[in-house]
């Protein structure tokens, strides 16, 4: 039998969701508790006794990203990659590989001081979203609707930690007061729902009070889901995507993607597909 | 496999009833059903308890 591991640092409800379809299914599964873990990553055997694929469910990129690349040093699989991890966690990079594959995507500038910003944000429009380049929940994203509001949410920027410097400016699209969160894992779309934004609120993200909503997944859906899945290197991702006149467009692609919300409203089982395609990757 | 084994305690927002998985983990995020408040499980030598929780990280979420 193939012995998964699930690496966390704080366990949430989605985890505990694994947790108990790994029960289920007599799936052997261990928790890693990642505050935990010391191991020489120079040394192919130092005595520590890993699983044979692993759930990577870290909240804190850094952490998630640097754990999958010691366990892949290790022979490892992880899902997801270092190299699908590393490129979601990073939206400029996330979008660079979506634009390399013709996968629709708003259209975005990347800046570096508040002089470059106003520069791009001359060329691009208002209003214009800017986001961090690493970070989620919503957090620190602000809407640029005019160049005084644009110099007044840039400048303090110019004095936080140097990524907040890395200015990932992009259009603001048109879209009605919802998202689509797309669940794909492998090569099938498998759950999907709307994300309508709470009263008072532009951003959609659950954790920002979004509300989600089922949505059948329609195979124009599935195909672009799929395809921004792939060109960030393919694995088990939420695929985020935004509604506009011309189709859909992907605006950011997770993955490490909470999914209690999509399974209550959705019924799909997500946690047990989950475990499936990641014995299915050893197994390959 | 057996089923789920738990415990409950109260929420101190809604007095709702929390659940808490026998094997929740130190940490461990559990929600109100009725309100969503967060708690984390606090696992000492009396037992499994909770406690509200804040668990945004500098570079934490999806």
């Amino acid at each position: 039998m193939v012995k998964l591991g699930l690496l966390y640092d704080q366990l949430r409800p989605d985890e505990r969701l694994i947790i108990e379809a790994a029960k289920r299914d007599g799936i052997d599964l261990t928790l890693y508790d990642t505050d935990q873990l010391a191991w020489d990553v120079t040394s192919q055997d130092d005595g520590i006794e890993l699983a044979d694929a692993f759930l990577q469910r870290c909240i804190s990129y850094f952490r998630s990203i640097h754990v999958t690349a010691a366990l892949e040093g290790r022979g490892k699989t992880v899902v997801n990659s270092y190299r699908a991890s590393s490129t979601c966690g990073n939206k400029l990079i996330a979008s660079i590989a979506l634009s390399r594959e013709n996968i629709p995507t708003p259209r975005t500038f990347v800046a570096f001081t508040q002089d470059g910003s106003l520069k791009a944000l001359e060329r691009l429009g208002y209003p214009a979203v800017l986001k961090p380049i690493v970070g989620s929940w919503g957090r620190l994203v602000a809407q640029l609707k005019d160049p005084e509001t644009a110099t007044a949410i840039l400048e303090p920027r110019e004095y936080m930690h140097p990524i907040q410097q890395v200015y990932y400016l992009q259009e603001k699209i048109k879209r009605p007061e919802r998202d689509i969160r797309c669940y794909v894992i492998g090569d099938q779309a498998v759950a999907a729902i709307y994300r309508n934004a709470p009263p008072g609120e532009w951003r959609t993200n659950t954790a920002r009070g979004g509300v989600a909503e089922n949505l059948a997944v329609t195979p124009e859906l599935s195909e672009i889901s799929v395809r921004a899945a792939e060109a960030v290197g393919g694995g088990a991702f939420g695929v985020d995507l935004m509604e506009t006149d011309s189709g859909f467009v992907v605006h950011e692609v997770n993955h490490t993607t909470e999914f209690k919300n999509t399974v209550r409203v959705t019924g799909v089982d997500i946690p047990k597909l989950l475990l499936q395609y990641t014995i299915d990757q050893v197994k390959a | 496999m057996g089923g789920e084994r738990m415990s409950f305690e109260k929420c101190v927002d809604c007095d709702a009833q929390v659940t808490v998985p026998d094997d929740a983990v130190n940490g461990e995020i559990v929600n109100c059903p009725d309100c969503g408040l967060d708690f984390e499980v606090v696992v000492g030598p009396q037992g499994r308890s909770i406690k509200p929780v804040v668990i945004e990280k500098e570079d934490w979420g999806e």
